[in-house]
Parts: C-alpha cells; sequence; structure tokens
C-alpha cells in the first residue's frame, strides 16, 4: 500500500456525447515503486493515456486519488516528467533552447552559464551534439527531436518520468536506439519511469513490470506482470533468454484473447480491483515434477 | 538569357514594363502649343491660358526631383514641403496605431484565452467592426473637438479590429500541447503568456498588426482630407485645389511608397517571428 506512486480506486468518465455516461475505467488501483522501470499495455482506446495524463496532474479524474511519496498529486509538477507523444517541442526555440527552458524552470537561480552546460550534457547524453543543438526542431527528424524531448525530461531530474508512447512515430532501427539510450540513462539516474507503449517486445526489454489492461469501456488493469530477465539487457540477448517467450506468449494471449474477455464488466462494489500478480521464471525448476505447464503462478494480494 | 536566375528575368521585366508604361503616357499626352503658333482666335477665346491636363512624366519627374531636394521646408500653413507633410501623416498614423495595439493586443489575449470574455464581446466587435472609420469623424470631431485628435481617433478605430481579432484567434489556437509544457514545467500565467503563448501566437498577431498598418494608411489619406491643415492628405487635396496635377500625381507615387515601406517593415517582422511546425 505504500508504494512510491500509489493510485487508488481511480475512475474517469466522460460523456458519451448521446447524452450518456461513458465509463472508461472504473476504480483502478496499482503502485508503483522507487526506481521501478513500468509500461502500461492495453489496446487503442482503453485509457492508457487518460490515466497518464492524470498521473501527470494534467487532467482530473471523476473520482480516486493519486499519491506520489505519500502526497496527492493535484496539478501538474516539475517532480512529473512527461514526454508526449508528439514530443511537444517548441518550434520557434532551438534544440538547446528546448531543454534550457524546462532546466531555468526547474532551477531557478542557476546562472546561464550552468543551465546551458547542464542542458548540453543531456543532449550530449542521448547523442545530440555539435551544430545540432542549435537547430530548431523542424530541421530535426523524427528521431532527433524525441530525444530532444527525452533530454529535456531527463535534464530536469523528475522523481517520476511519464512517457506516452514515446517511440510510436519512429522507424524500427531508430526505436532501437533511442530505447538503448533510455536504459543507458534510466540505468544511470535510478529514475522511476511510467511508460506506455503498444510494442510488447518494447515492453519487455525496457520494464522491470508490466500492467495489462482489458480493453474499455470499464477497463481494468487487470494484471501486473513481473519481467523476470536480468539486466542490464540487449536486445539481441534477451531473446535467448529462457523466460522471454513464456513472458511474451503470456502478453499476446492477454492482448489477443484475454483483455476481449475481461472487458466490459463494472467493478463489483467492495473489490479492491488490483491487478493480479504475474510472475513467470522458468529458470526455477519446477517444484513439482509433474507440473508440465509453464512455471505460471500467480499470487493474489 | 536563359543563365538569368528567376529573381533577375523579373526585374528587367520590371524595368521594361515601367519603361514602356512611362512612354506610352508621355507620348499620349499632347504637347501644349507655343503662344506663337495660337491663331488669333485661340488668343481670344483664352486657348493661350495654360490648360490644367494631366502632366506627362517628365514633368512629375521633375516636380519630385525640385520637391525631394528640398523636403522640409515650411514657408507657411499652405507651403510645406512633402517630407513635412509626409512626416505629420507618419505621425497620426504611428499614434492612433500605438494606442489600437496597446489596447488590442492585451485585450486580444484575454479574449482568446477565455471563452467567456469572446462571448460576452463578440458582438460588440461584431458590430463595431463593420463601421468604416470615416463615419466616426464627425462624432470624434464633436466630442474631442480637436482635429487633430479626432484623425488619430480614426487611425486608432480603424487599425483596432485586425489586430484585436488576430490575436485572439491566434492566442485560442494556441496548442494543448504546447501550453501543457509550461503546466508541466510549473511556469506561472504571466510566464506562461510571454514564453510559450506570445511566441506560438506571434505569426498571428505580427498579420494582424500587418492588415493594421495597411488600414490605417489608407485610412490617413481621406482623413486628412477631411480634417484639412496638414498631412499627405490635406496636400493631395490642396493641390487639387490649386489645378496643380503634377504635385497631385508626385503625391499619389509617394503615398504608394509610403505604405510599401510600412508594409515591408511588418514584414520583415513576421519574417522573424514565424517558425515551422
Ligand atoms: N476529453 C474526452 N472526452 C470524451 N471522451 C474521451 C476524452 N478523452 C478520452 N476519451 C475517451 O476515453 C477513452 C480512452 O482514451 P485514451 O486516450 O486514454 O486511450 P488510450 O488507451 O491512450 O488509446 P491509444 O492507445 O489509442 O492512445 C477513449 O474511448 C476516448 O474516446
Ligand atoms: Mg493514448
Amino acid at each position: 500500500m505504500n508504494s512510491f506512486l500509489s493510485i487508488e480506486k481511480l475512475t474517469q468518465r466522460f460523456p458519451d456525447g448521446a447524452g450518456d455516461e461513458l465509463t472508461v475505467f472504473e476504480d483502478a488501483s496499482f503502485g508503483v515503486e522507487k526506481g521501478e522501470f513500468v509500461v502500461i499495455l492495453g489496446h487503442s482506446g482503453c485509457g492508457k493515456s487518460t490515466i497518464m495524463n492524470i498521473l501527470a496532474g494534467l487532467a482530473e479524474p471523476t473520482s480516486g486519488v493519486v499519491k506520489m511519496d505519500g502526497e496527492l498529486v493535484r496539478g501538474p509538477s516539475l517532480d512529473r516528467g512527461v514526454v508526449f507523444q508528439n514530443y511537444s517541442l517548441l518550434p520557434w526555440l532551438t534544440t538547446l533552447k528546448n531543454v534550457t527552458f524546462g532546466v531555468q524552470a526547474r532551477y531557478p537561480d542557476w546562472s546561464k552559464a550552468k543551465v546551458i552546460a547542464h542542458a548540453t550534457e543531456f543532449l550530449a547524453m542521448v547523442g545530440l551534439e555539435g551544430d545540432v543543438i542549435r537547430r530548431k526542431p523542424s530541421q530535426l527528424s523524427g528521431g532527433m527531436r524525441q530525444r530532444v524531448s527525452i533530454a529535456r525530461a531527463f535534464a530536469n531530474h523528475p522523481k517520476l518520468l511519464l512517457l506516452d508512447e514515446p517511440f510510436g512515430a519512429l522507424d524500427a532501427l531508430t526505436r532501437g536506439t533511442i530505447q538503448d539510450e533510455l536504459l543507458k540513462i534510466w540505468g544511470q539516474m535510478e529514475q522511476t519511469v511510467f511508460m506506455i507503449t503498444h510494442d510488447i517486445d518494447e515492453a519487455i526489454l525496457l520494464a522491470d513490470r508490466i500492467l495489462l489492461m482489458t480493453n474499455g469501456p470499464f477497463a481494468r488493469v487487470a494484471e501486473s506482470v513481473e519481467i523476470t530477465i536480468p539486466r542490464p539487457r540487449n536486445r539481441t540477448e534477451i531473446i535467448e533468454h529462457p523466460n522471454y517467450y513464456a513472458i511474451r506468449n503470456h502478453l499476446v494471449q492477454f492482448l489477443g484473447k484475454r483483455s476481449k474477455e475481461l472487458s466490459g464488466q463494472p467493478s463489483t462494489p467492495g473489490e479492491t480491483n488490483r491487478p493480479t500478480q504475474v510472475r513467470i521464471d522458468k529458470t526455477i525448476p519446477a517444484d513439482d515434477p509433474e507440473d508440465q505447464q509453464p512455471a505460471l503462478r500467480a499470487v493474489n494480494s | 538569357m536563359g543563365t538569368l536566375s528567376e529573381n533577375k528575368r523579373a526585374a528587367l521585366l520590371s524595368i521594361l514594363l515601367l519603361f514602356v508604361g512611362l512612354l506610352v503616357w508621355e507620348m499620349s499626352i499632347p504637347a501644349q502649343k507655343a503662344v506663337g503658333e495660337l491663331t488669333e482666335y485661340e488668343l481670344l477665346t483664352g486657348g493661350g491660358q495654360p490648360k490644367a491636363g494631366v502632366p506627362p512624366p517628365s514633368q512629375v519627374f521633375a516636380k519630385a526631383w525640385e520637391q525631394l531636394s528640398d523636403p522640409f521646408y515650411d514657408a507657411g500653413p499652405n507651403d510645406k514641403g512633402i517630407g513635412i507633410q509626409i512626416g505629420y501623416s507618419i505621425y497620426r498614423v504611428l499614434t492612433g496605431y500605438l494606442l489600437a495595439a496597446l489596447i488590442a493586443i492585451p485585450l486580444g489575449f484575454l479574449i482568446g484565452m477565455s471563452s467567456v470574455a469572446y462571448k460576452a464581446l463578440n458582438p460588440f466587435i461584431q458590430v463595431l467592426r463593420p463601421i468604416s472609420p470615416l463615419a466616426w469623424m464627425p462624432l470624434a470631431l464633436f466630442i474631442i473637438q480637436d482635429s487633430e485628435a479626432s484623425a488619430i481617433f480614426v487611425i486608432f478605430i480603424c487599425s483596432i479590429w485586425p489586430m484585436l481579432i488576430n490575436t485572439a484567434f491566434g492566442v485560442a489556437a494556441v496548442r494543448e500541447d504546447w501550453v501543457n509544457v509550461a503546466r508541466t514545467h510549473e511556469l506561472g500565467s504571466i510566464k506562461t503568456a510571454f514564453t510559450v503563448i506570445l511566441p506560438a501566437a506571434a505569426p498571428t498577431i505580427v498579420t494582424g498588426m500587418r492588415i493594421s498598418i495597411g488600414i490605417a494608411w489608407l485610412v490617413i489619406v481621406a482623413a486628412e482630407m477631411l480634417v484639412g491643415g496638414t498631412g499627405i492628405g490635406y496636400y493631395v487635396w490642396n493641390e487639387w485645389n490649386n489645378l496643380d496635377l503634377t504635385s497631385v500625381i508626385f503625391s499619389i507615387l509617394m503615398i504608394g511608397v509610403v505604405g510599401m515601406l510600412l508594409d515591408a517593415a511588418f514584414g520583415f517582422l513576421q519574417r522573424r517571428v514565424t517558425y515551422i511546425e
């Protein structure tokens, strides 16, 4: 219950345009630990972005609370950095100024030189150096813009980093490079990350834990799957890990079939609605030799 | 010829058109006969008086040379240099225009940010905007009792609308994402207005300012014809009363040139604030 970030009985309803109400999700509850990298997976329209906007403080839920470090989240804060899906760089500023914009807001009493040095350092961390940082975002490629946006968020050392499909618009190659960069920075900074994606392989590569959402309306965060593959991970090596395909199959199963079966039911009053904890680990020899099934143990809390 | 750039070819063509135009103009005006060639009948009927005809370009050039070589002379109320007259007009335009900008831009911000303010003010804007600025003149003269201030008021009222509407539109159209960037960085509303909304809306605002200065320059000529005294509009009218068509044509050209320069200044500003998304 005392997670770094705790989401309690979060409900979001919107007017559905026909005079009625659309319940996107109801009584969603889950937690994120400090330093954890959590990825949320779910079909389009299930409410992932809605949850993230609430976590960021940019939107108010219909009911329920979000607490970070024991404090209620009300309104946006520099403690929660956001990398928006469409980068959201300010097009009239240069790359460097887009980052110093954030640094200045975070550290108002730093000298100008210090702000620039700090911003330059983080841009270098995502591989943007030299001339590039004096260009406007319109003169950068999609992958470069994404990196600027990540640098802007990381340079502010937020306690929680929220990423909404950060690599959605990128080609597979660029995506791979930036994923590696993200992992590298995250490894150095012990940042807590909450990320949305549609890509199962990306989720397995990056996450400590994957939250699975059922389809909306009345979507639920149904499962929390631990990724039992040791770090540092490398995209070419993880596929050889014995747990990789077991986890992947479980996720594919869920998204392909169970997310539909579980959807559409209003929550039962009184139920906690916490996700089922799932841990798949084939490296531990099964206790029961007759158990030929994948070692899937559901631990209901 | 094929090696010349597009701009150079266009420039050559412009010069050619200018020469042809001037030549046709010069040729189409019948030369004034010298007095010696007049018949007795013509002398008796007053044909010897210089006729008030459209002058040829050569005369206009001579006039321009004469005027521009001493643009700031001042020989009494009815005889001032073209520079002084244009100076008066520009002074009035800029005063009225700056007053309008001081009100239109902050008010436009407010309207753009708040839909309540927009809905509340919209009916007034819709009624006031289509009124010809000169229609305000009698009322302005009566209330303000001063022709100079009335002219400035007319400039004020005609330049306020494009700036107001464009500012409101530009501010309302600022992408939500950019405002969210400001919000997640905990910028206050003043800081957000100056560091995010203003630069984001600047291209639209400056377009409004450019339209306004164009309208203001159109209107000042008419306004000065009405209020008289000084200014390029008054000068045109005065020279027409003197039947000095050469000066009329010269001042028409000057009005065009000054208007072009004002527009170019705002065009420059516009290029400075434009960004590519
Ligand atoms: N402001 C709003 N008004 C009404 N309905 C909304 C609003 N915002 C979101 N919704 C609805 O809420 C549901 C969830 O939207 P959300 O953007 O969170 O989905 P998502 O999971 O992020 O989808 P995607 O993966 O496609 O980005 C959708 O059905 C959407 O139509
Ligand atoms: Mg989304």
